[in-house]
Parts: C-alpha cells; sequence; structure tokens
C-alpha cells in the first residue's frame, strides 16, 4: 500500500456495522438504481434540503432583484444610484411583506443597502460556482490522468500540482487583479477573477480524485473493459469516472463553501472584487468602521455570507451521506415502522 | 526508508526553485514599486528613484535578477556561517531580520489557538462520535458547521464590539442584573441537559443543577465584586484539585484504582502546601522559573506516583503527573488573577484591559505578572478567532474516525473479553482515532505560520500574515519572497513529516521505498 495523502483520509462519517455492507440486499431499496438510491437518501434528509430551499430563495432573491446581464429586475434601486440618505439610512424593513423603501438601510454616500447586498452576494454566487466548475473540472482531468497512465504522466502532473499548492493564492489574485482586473469592465472582472481562483484552487480535488483512480484502475471491469478493446479515454470517461461520481460531487459543494469564504477573505484584505464594483466581503470591509453607529452595514452582508456558505455545506454533508453507499443514516420513524424481523 | 525521505527531499528542494522562480516573476509583474515615488513631488525624486533602483536591482530584467536573489538566498541553507541574505524591503531593512521578528510574533499568536483547537476539537468530535445522533451530536454537529460558514474577519470584528469594548464597559462598573442572570441560568441548564442526555428524569435534575451551579455562581460572584478583584484563594483551588484528581483519575485509570487515585489526592495535598511555600518567591518570577517548577511537579508527581503504584506504577505516576501540573496551572492563575487589579489601574491601560489591536500595550512597565497579563489581554481575541474557525475541522475529523474505530472487529473483542467501557473508549479506540488526526494537525502547523493573514489584518498583529499583505500593496519583493520561502519549506517539511508520522503509527501504511 502506498503513503496516503491528507485528501485520503477519511471525512465524511463511515460508520457500517459489517451486517449493513454485506451483499445481502436490503428490501427496502430492492430494484432502485443507483441514482434513486442517492436521491432517496439525500431527500430523506431534512439539514440538506431546508439548506437547499434556502439557498434557491437567496440565489432567486439575488438575481431577480437587481436583475441579471441587461435584463431588468423589480427591485426599483440599483447598486450604483446615490440617493438621498433618510433617517440616517437606517433601515426600513419590519417584517417579512412590509420592506419599505430602504429595507437595508443606506450607506454613508446613500446607496440603497439592499442592492448592494443583493449585488454583492450575486457576485459571491458567481465566483463560487465557477470556482467550483472550473477546479472540479481540471482537477478531475489532471486526477483522472496520473491516476490512470501513472508513470511519467503522474509524476510530472503531481510535481505541478505540488508547486500549485505553495504558491500563496493571493500573490496570483493580487497580480492579476491589477494587471489585467483594471483593464476590464466591472461585470467581466468578477467572471476573471472567477475563473483565475479556478484554475488555482484545483490541487486537493486532484489528489482525491487520483487516490480513487489509483485503487479503481486495477478492478476486474477495467481489466475486462481492456480485453474488449475499450480505448483509454473510453476506460477513464465510461467506466472509471462514474464509479468516482460521488467522491467528486461531494468534494466540488466543499470546495464551493470553501471558495465563498476565500472570495470574501480576498475582498475583505482588497485583492479580490474591486470598487467600483461590490462583493460581500469588499462592503463589510468598506463599513467595518462604522459598526458603532451604523450596524446594519455589517450585519446585512455577513448574515448573507453566513448563510450561503452554510447551506452549501449542509448540501454538501447531505450529498456525502447520500452517496457513501456504507453509511446509513439512522431514522427513526422509519426504524419504528421497519421493525419486524428481517431474514438475514 | 532512508531512500524514500532523500528522494521526498530531493524534489522538495525542485519544486521550492521552480515555485520561488513563478512567485518572483509574478511579484515582479504585480506593480511598480516606484509608483509612489514618482507621484511624489519631493525636490529630491530624482534620487530617491536612483536609490531605490539600487537597492532593488530594478535595471537587471527579473528573469535574471532571480538568480542574484537565489545566489543570497541560497546560502541560508548553510547553518552558522550566518552569510543568509534574503536582500532588503523597500525601506531598506534586511528581510532575515524582519521575518524573524515577524515569524516570533506568529508563533506567539497561533500556539495558543492551535494547541486549545487541537484540544477542545477532538474531545467533542470524540464525544459526540460516542453519542451519535443524539441531541448532543446534533448540536456540535450545527455549531461546528455554523463556525466553518463564518467569515473570520466578521467573526473577529464581532468579538471586537462585544468581547473587548462591550466587556470594558462592563468592567468599569461590573454588576450583573438579576435578569441577566436568570438568562444564563437558563442557557446553562440547556446545555447541561444536553450533555446529560438520558432519560427524562436524568434530564431534568441536570437542568436544574446546570441552572442552580450557574445562576449561584454568578450571584456570589457579582456579590463579592470579583470582577474588579479576582481570585481564587486556598479553598477554591482545594475544591478544583479534587475535582481535577477525581476527574482524571476517572479518565486515565479509572476509580477503581484506588492507588492512583490517593497518589493524585496527595498531590492535591501538596500542592496546597505549595500555595503558601511558593507563593512568596512568585514576585520575582520569570518564565524560566516558573518552568522549572513545572518540571519539579511533575517530578514529583511521578515519584509520589512511584512510591504508591504498586504493580501497575505507569498509571498512578501518570495520573499524579497530571494533576500536580494542573494544581500548579491552578496557583499561577491565582497569582495572575491577584495582579490583575494593579494591572487595570495602570495608567497605560486605563481601565479598559481587553485590547482591540496589536501585540502589547506600548510603554508598559511591570514584572512578569502584568507583562503576562498583557499578553493574555492582547492575545484573547485573536486566539478565540482563530480557535472557533479552526475547532469545526478537527471535531468533524475526529468525530468521523471515532465512528469508524468504534466500529471495528477489535473494539467488539476488547468488549467481550469483558473490559470496562472506559478501558474500551480510552485505551482501545481513542488512540487509534487519533492516527489520521496526526496528518491533520502536521499540515495545519505547517500551514498556520502564514495562515493567519486575515486575523493579523483585522487585529493589527505585525506577524507574517501583516508582513506579506503590506509587501504585497507596496509591491515590495524581497519581504513576499521571504514569506513565501518560509511558509513553503515548512509547508513541504510538515507534508514530508505527515507521511512519516502516519506510515510510523500505522504499520498497515508502508512508504514506497
Amino acid at each position: 500500500m502506498t503513503i496516503q495523502d491528507s485528501s485520503e483520509t477519511p471525512r465524511g462519517e463511515v460508520g457500517p456495522s459489517p451486517r449493513e455492507v454485506g451483499p445481502v440486499a436490503d428490501p427496502e431499496t430492492k430494484g432502485m438504481s443507483q441514482g434513486q438510491l442517492v436521491r432517496r437518501r439525500f431527500f430523506d434528509n431534512t439539514a440538506a434540503i431546508i439548506s437547499l430551499v434556502v439557498f434557491a430563495i437567496i440565489f432567486l432573491l439575488a438575481f431577480t432583484s437587481l436583475g441579471f446581464a441587461g435584463i431588468p429586475g423589480w427591485w426599483k434601486y440599483n447598486h450604483t444610484q446615490f440617493l438621498p440618505v433618510v433617517d440616517g439610512g437606517a433601515p426600513t424593513v419590519t417584517g417579512p411583506f412590509s420592506w419599505g423603501d430602504h429595507p437595508f438601510g443606506q450607506d454613508s454616500i446613500g446607496r440603497d443597502y439592499f442592492a448592494l447586498t443583493m449585488r454583492g452576494a450575486q457576485n459571491s454566487i458567481i465566483i463560487m460556482f465557477l470556482i467550483g466548475a472550473i477546479s472540479g473540472l481540471v482537477g478531475v482531468v489532471v486526477g483522472a490522468c496520473s491516476g490512470y497512465f501513472r508513470g511519467w504522466t503522474e509524476a510530472v502532473l503531481m510535481r505541478i500540482t505540488d508547486i500549485v499548492i505553495i504558491i500563496p493564492l493571493i500573490v496570483l489574485a493580487a497580480v492579476l487583479g491589477r494587471t489585467v482586473g483594471t483593464s476590464l469592465g466591472a461585470g467581466a472582472a468578477v467572471f476573471f477573477l472567477g475563473v483565475v481562483l479556478g484554475l488555482l484552487a484545483w490541487t486537493g480535488m486532484a489528489r482525491l480524485v487520483r487516490g480513487e483512480f489509483l485503487s479503481l484502475r486495477e478492478r476486474e471491469f477495467v481489466d475486462a473493459a481492456k480485453i474488449a478493446g475499450a480505448s483509454n479515454a473510453r476506460i477513464i470517461f465510461k467506466h472509471i469516472l462514474p464509479n468516482a461520481v460521488g467522491v467528486i460531487i461531494v468534494n466540488t459543494t466543499l470546495l464551493m463553501s470553501a471558495a465563498i469564504l476565500l472570495e470574501t477573505g480576498l475582498s475583505y484584505l482588497g485583492f479580490g472584487v474591486r470598487a467600483p464594483d461590490v462583493s460581500l466581503g469588499l462592503i463589510i470591509s468598506q463599513n467595518q468602521e462604522a459598526f458603532q453607529t451604523r450596524p446594519w452595514l455589517f450585519w446585512f452582508p455577513g448574515l448573507f455570507i453566513v448563510l450561503i456558505c452554510l447551506t452549501i455545506n449542509f448540501i454538501g454533508d447531505g450529498l456525502r451521506d447520500a452517496f457513501d453507499p456504507r453509511q446509513k443514516k439512522f431514522n427513526p420513524r422509519r426504524a419504528k415502522e421497519a421493525d419486524r424481523p428481517v431474514s438475514a | 526508508m532512508v531512500t524514500y525521505i532523500v528522494r521526498r527531499l530531493v524534489t522538495a528542494v525542485l519544486i521550492l526553485f521552480g515555485a520561488s522562480f513563478i512567485v518572483y516573476l509574478l511579484t515582479a509583474a504585480s506593480g511598480d514599486p516606484l509608483a509612489e515615488l514618482r507621484a511624489s513631488n519631493a525636490p529630491n525624486r530624482e534620487q530617491l528613484i536612483q536609490a531605490r533602483v539600487e537597492l532593488l536591482d530594478l535595471n537587471t530584467p527579473a528573469p535574471l535578477r532571480y538568480f542574484g536573489w537565489l545566489s543570497g538566498a541560497v546560502q541560508c541553507a548553510v547553518p552558522f556561517v550566518g552569510n543568509c541574505d534574503l536582500g532588503r524591503s523597500i525601506q531598506g531593512e534586511a528581510v532575515t531580520d524582519a521575518l524573524t521578528r515577524a515569524v516570533g510574533n506568529t508563533i506567539m499568536l497561533v500556539t495558543a489557538a492551535t494547541v486549545l483547537a487541537i484540544i477542545i476539537g477532538i474531545s467533542l468530535g470524540i464525544i459526540s462520535a460516542l453519542r451519535q445522533y443524539s441531541g448532543l451530536d446534533y448540536g456540535v454537529t450545527f455549531m461546528s458547521f455554523l463556525f466553518f460558514s463564518l467569515p473570520i474577519f466578521w467573526l473577529a470584528v464581532l468579538l471586537k464590539e462585544f468581547g473587548a469594548i462591550g466587556f470594558n464597559n462592563f468592567l468599569t462598573d461590573p454588576d450583573i442584573p438579576l435578569s441577566n442572570i436568570l438568562v444564563v441560568a437558563l442557557i446553562s441548564g440547556v446545555i447541561f441537559t444536553i450533555l446529560a442526555g438520558g432519560t427524562l428524569k436524568r434530564k431534568a435534575a441536570a437542568f436544574l443543577i446546570g441552572a442552580v451551579a450557574a445562576g449561584g455562581l454568578l450571584y456570589l460572584l457579582n456579590l463579592i465584586d470579583w470582577f474588579t478583584r479576582p481570585g481564587l484563594g486556598p479553598i477554591v483551588i482545594l475544591v478544583f484539585g479534587v475535582a481535577a484528581a477525581y476527574g482524571i483519575t476517572l479518565l486515565t485509570a479509572g476509580l477503581k484504582n484506588r492507588k492512583a487515585l490517593y497518589s493524585a489526592l496527595i498531590m492535591v495535598a501538596l500542592g496546597l502546601v505549595a500555595y503558601y511555600v511558593v507563593n512568596p518567591f512568585l514576585g520575582a518570577a520569570t518564565i524560566w522559573l516558573l518552568l522549572l517548577l513545572a518540571v519539579v511537579t511533575v517530578g514529583v508527581g511521578m515519584g509520589v506516583g512511584f512510591l504508591l503504584g504498586g504493580y501497575d506504577r505507569a498509571q498512578s505516576m501518570r495520573t499524579a503527573a497530571l494533576t500536580g501540573l494542573l494544581m500548579a496551572g491552578l496557583i499561577v492563575l491565582d497569582r495572575f488573577m491577584v495582579t490583575w487589579p494593579s494591572y487595570v489601574s495602570n495608567s497605560r491601560v486605563r481601565g479598559r484591559p481587553i485590547a482591540t489591536i496589536g501585540a502589547s500595550t506600548p510603554g508598559l512597565e511591570g514584572d512578569f505578572w502584568i507583562q503576562g497579563i498583557d499578553n493574555f489581554t492582547h492575545l484573547l481575541l485573536p486566539t478565540l478567532a482563530l480557535l472557533l474557525a479552526s475547532l469545526a475541522s478537527y471535531s468533524r475529523y475526529s468525530r468521523a474516525s471515532m465512528l469508524e474505530i468504534m466500529n471495528m472487529d477489535y473494539i467488539r473483542t476488547a468488549r467481550a473479553k469483558g473490559l470496562s467501557e472506559r478501558t474500551v473508549v480510552m485505551r482501545h479506540a481513542f488512540r487509534n482515532a487519533l492516527i489520521p488526526l496526526a496528518t491533520l494537525v502536521a499540515f495545519d502547523i505547517g500551514a498556520l505560520i502564514g495562515g493567519a493573514v486575515i486575523t493579523e489584518q483585522v487585529f493589527a498583529f505585525s506577524g507574517m500574515g501583516q508582513l506579506f499583505v503590506q509587501a504585497l500593496l507596496r509591491t515590495d519583493p524581497n519581504p513576499i519572497m521571504g514569506f513565501f520561502l518560509v511558509v513553503g519549506i515548512l509547508a513541504l517539511v510538515f507534508n514530508l513529516i505527515a507521511d512519516l508520522v502516519y506510515s510510523v503509527l500505522d504499520p498497515r501504511v508502508r512508504v514506497k521505498a
């Protein structure tokens, strides 16, 4: 056995009792496909479903209120308008359906804070998805190639991975943000930042997928496919990858929740999204001095960061439970219903 | 094994060369170090620009300049010669000096946070694994996800607001209204209930005990004005000591092992004697004296355990030494508390003890105890922020690891041969559950030295993170490279250590020779 990467150490809870992992088909899950099983286990997870709903609401709120890519939204202000400051900029929201004129208040120069927060949430979500997609893709390709071909391919790819790991992300963000980011428009700069961070954050995924491929390529079905004359690409994409898809999806979610914190942290330090565009980290950084006098400038964007990150984490946790076939979550309700002797 | 280590080290050096070259070029491309001078209208602008061009060797193209930097940096690999040259910063300070200072500060900042995060995180993870799917487990899981999702700069600002400004305001007139005491009592009751679990009766009893204990304690502390003049005193030390003796014995040896229990209790008695004997000398204490006393305490504890221990001496010795250390800690804590009023009334502190920025109060003079409190008040908030942020991963990992271990066959075997639950959990399961965590700890230590960038920024703490961010903002190449070198080397070395430790701890995993 080769030495283990840290990425291969257990992350999810793994608690099979020997009886559950045996080849005996569970009468409850008989005749269901892998996808159906996963979906069912996921929908049984209350926390994950609530998180999914909350995240969907935030997503819709952020993208429909201000509109996106030229499509106008339903909110009356946008994040660039300077309005007269009303009542010291205090928030006017008093209930879920009585929002008032400036539900989240106004900042010190009169911009509507709801619009600012929504724009920040939009940017954070865009960057999050870009990082997830790009680093997921690069990580899977690098990990799959090095795990499947081994030899020189593996040596070169893994050394490149090692180099990328120790280059501080923030240096690259600073360099590219200054040289390229300023010459692009506001919207394009956000996309650019997401792409750059995505091109650097794939290392963990690559190591994980490599570990998965190293063990899967020794299995019999790979030999069978080889003897049947399948090409390397076909074996990788049609035979091995579907077996590793659980690990990949789960890791992508975790990557995305880390991406939110990465983006807000970089923006807070001044190396991420730059003014005049806004991000949740940036508006907190701009307004943190005002905590004593205008605490809402601090609470609302922070609340949105926490909500987005928390829901993504719970969704990822639910997916992990659903994909791990050794994991059987104890469900008291179902245990009572199924309280009849099962012939083993 | 040796071939493996040598091969890894050679690769690490090559990786370091490659990565440092890339980072050097990136830094050179990140901006113009002369920008601020070009914009200035000082009369000697040309001279200043000329001086800086010479200082940073800017006329050489960046790829060539790298080799100039490298020839200086390589000499750092030769120990004890002192030719180490990492270049100079824009202000002309040698990077090696700046790095030494910054590393020292950062280590001070992250040590307590890391150690506490490891201890608390692992305990929480283990306990929640033992009580899987209980209220406690769900509570710990939710809290760890929540802390995991908190951006650290947001958390830090909250801590500054409520932990420092709010608490300082409270300290100017420390009086807790009755309503607040009741709320705290209620919360404590709920926490005790969740911790206790079990039957309804047990839960109700736990709620009552928790609520009454917390409420009564707060009421009492409020009554004797403890927050202005804190202290423990011999009686409280005795009570805590006896409780600690029982607790430690319960965990390490089991209460049935009377010899271990008695050696622990003897240590408590000795500690109480030491409280009166040592206290007069503590006025002139230094950190070395305290360390010496700690070593003596451990020695005495070992001796007591050895004399009393009977056939299984090691257990009694461990228990007595740990209890002794805890007693010593209580005595030192008491001494710090006694010093507290004079710290608060110091003219530099002016009644606002919990600091929000920096590493120490400028111009503060005082003995070891005053300086110690000063360090504590400055490190408290950043440590808390780092602790909460890194707690989650430890508790999640240790929970997963413990759950896996508890389902192993050898645990069933241990139970089947009639071992007590304490032995099964502490001796068989706990130790094996720590193996995967050893790798995590090694990685974390490697990453921590450079990792507290945001925390240091918020608390204006001049460690490695500040050095790096400030240099990046000023486009100052040499400190950036110095930072990268330290962090990169540590990351590579601890990566190797993590792998080696894993293969030593778990013989099933062998390194590729």
